[in-house]
């Protein structure tokens, strides 16, 4: 009964969510384009590429096209499993203003998770036309594979799920410290190192390319990225998909706790 | 309705003086004390009273509505409303209340208030017939009108407040918790505030505890006020027995028609203020009777007035008691 009055709430709180999107449009813009990141990286890799070709994990070569599907496709992903729901729980945690999320009958996390999917459609404004971008200028690098077309949306899912859940825990954490802030800036820079978002993987030596294989990084941006650009079959994407599935799971969970144990710290602060 | 049993909430401070070395020292000894914002208070309220919770600056009134609100985890003591432990947090309980804080908003600041309105029909789950016949009724109550389709930052203070209680009641809680409601607002909103209170409470049965610096808020809504300082409760009952309490005097004033000297007056009370024509003077209670007929008939009184002494007054002198018996302690 009360899983399905949360459910029936649920368009309503994407609703108001995209209408907060669409009053925040210009600071939403901002947002999006401060993650150009990729873009970036696309321009350097392909000119280190173009004056020679760069040779990766069982000599691969990269060329300055492979490039360019890779890093327009790490910008695609990265915009889809966008969260940042740490800064909003920090924030909210040190004003007091979770006071007003805590009266209501709906989980808070669910609250925070339904605010960010409600900006989707807006970021899908710029995904959609650099989609287009990539399909057209380099479909021949992009997966011919059908299956691996379908596997890719629950890639994203599970991509936005170990995104979202990491910012809950990390977010929860400030109701046991001042702030958590500086906990999520030391989880991005390994976000940016070890996920694929500044180089592919495939580049890094042997030993870094097996560590990032258990890190949780990989599998935000990574494994959606080497589907997309027809790195991995379905047999060989399975398994990642497990991990990647194994991890969410363990985000879900711990977060879930250190919001439960934080709460009872909450201090309400203001008011 | 709400009890209250030997509740107590207790933080642990981090404790700094100013300076570069005492920040220093802080990275690597931290010195910490106990506060104790609510320290061991027990009542009770029965459904559809309404109850002012009073208190200086610092007393735990906050801190007391937040853990009956379930916001804040109590360190030890016990509290329910409704029959529920409010840090569970359990959906029907908090379908049952609302706390309104004048100091913070549930409004999304770049949406309309009908926004926010829509957000907790569907959050509070309230059918849709039921959602439309009380927001009218609301509307109307409130004369928020227009107000509910404009962004709240166009908003003023006293228009967000009233949009604030709208939605605070959208759900028809059956407890309301209001911490400082009328704060910032004028003299007329304040009244319509007031008014619009009252008589929530007395159409839906609610139950009601109201904080506020305006003693006006007190004495036009709450028949039962609950006094507490630092932490401990120290008054509860009728205000009229708080008033007599703090102030066991009436204020009598006296208008003549003709001039009257200091020492005439002087045998019927206090003197407050003397003026040939008037005089202001403390009567106990109790021998209010004999000194307006001794007046009356011994001198040429053209008007009196018999009126409590002004309630903030009332409460300054109550918080001042305690502020010194605390220093002497």
């Amino acid at each position: 009964m009360k899983t399905f009055a949360a459910l029936r709430a649920i368009p309503t709180l994407l609703k108001i969510g995209f209408s907060e999107a669409v009053a925040y449009r210009a600071e939403m813009l901002v947002w999006v384009f401060a993650t150009t990141m990729p873009l970036i990286m696309m321009m350097l890799w392909t000119t280190v590429a173009e004056a020679s070709p760069v040779v990766g994990q069982g000599g691969k070569q990269w060329g300055s096209g492979a490039f360019v599907a890779y890093f327009l496709s790490v910008f695609i992903v990265r915009q889809l499993i966008s969260a940042w729901a740490a800064w909003e729980i920090n924030f909210e945690v040190r004003q007091g203003m979770l006071s007003m999320r805590l009266l209501r009958p709906m989980h808070p996390v669910l609250s925070f998770a339904m605010s960010n999917l409600a900006y989707m459609p807006m970021r899908a404004v710029v995904t959609l036309p650099v989609f287009a971008i990539l399909l057209v200028t380099e479909l021949s690098r992009m997966t011919a594979q059908w299956q691996v077309w379908l596997l890719w949306p629950l890639a994203l899912i599970g991509g936005w799920l170990i995104t979202f859940f990491a910012n809950v825990a990390i977010g929860s954490l400030s109701f046991f410290i001042d702030s958590s802030i500086k906990i999520m800036d030391v989880w991005l820079a390994a976000f940016f190192v070890f996920s694929g978002y500044l180089f592919p993987l495939e580049l890094f030596p042997e030993w870094l390319r097996i560590a990032a294989q258990w890190l949780p990084f990989r599998y935000q941006i990574g494994l959606p990225v080497e589907l997309m650009t027809g790195q991995l079959t379905v047999e060989a994407a399975l398994p990642l998909l497990a991990r990647q599935y194994t991890w969410a799971g363990l985000m879900v969970v711990a977060s879930l706790l250190l919001w439960r144990s934080g709460i009872k710290r909450f201090q309400a602060f203001g008011g | 309705m709400i009890r209250l049993s030997g509740l107590r909430k207790h933080y642990r401070v981090h404790k700094r003086p100013p300076g570069l070395k005492a920040a220093l020292k802080s990275l690597f000894k931290r010195e910490y004390e106990i506060v104790k914002a609510v320290d061991g208070i027990d009542f009770s309220i029965s459904p559809g009273e309404r109850v002012g919770f009073l208190g200086p600056n610092g007393a735990g009134k906050t801190t007391t509505l937040k853990m009956a609100s379930g916001l804040l985890h109590p360190t030890s003591g016990e509290v329910t409303v409704d029959g529920h432990t409010p840090q569970k947090r359990e959906n029907e309980f908090l379908k049952k209340i609302m706390l309104v804080m004048g100091q913070k908003q549930q409004l999304m600041w770049d949406l309309p208030p009908a926004d926010t309105y829509e957000l907790n029909r569907a959050i509070y789950d309230v059918p849709r017939a039921d959602f439309t016949k009380r927001l009218k009724e609301l509307t109307e109550l409130l004369e928020l009108g227009e107000l509910v389709t404009k962004p709240t930052r166009q908003l003023s203070l006293g228009e967000r407040m009233k949009c604030e209680l709208a939605g605070a009641l959208i759900h028809g809680p059956k407890v309301l918790f209001l911490d400082e409601p009328t704060i910032g607002l004028d003299v007329s909103m304040q009244v319509a505030m007031r008014d619009f209170i009252r008589r929530y409470n007395e159409e839906h049965g609610a139950t009601l505890i109201l904080t506020s610096h305006y003693m006006d808020d007190v004495a036009a809504l709450c028949p039962r006020v609950i006094v507490i300082d630092k932490g401990a409760l120290s008054f509860d009952g009728k205000l009229e027995d708080l008033v007599t309490q703090v102030r066991p005097e009436k204020r009598l004033t006296l208008r003549f028609s003709a001039p009257v000297s200091r020492e005439q007056v002087a045998e019927l009370g206090t003197i407050v203020k003397h003026e040939p024509a008037q005089a202001v003077l403390l009567v106990k209670q109790s021998a209010m009777n004999a000194a307006v007929a001794k007046a009356l008939a011994t001198l040429p009184v053209q008007d009196l007035n018999v009126e409590n002494p002004p309630l903030e007054e009332v409460m300054s002198e109550l918080f001042s008691r305690s502020r010194a018996a605390r220093e002497v302690a």
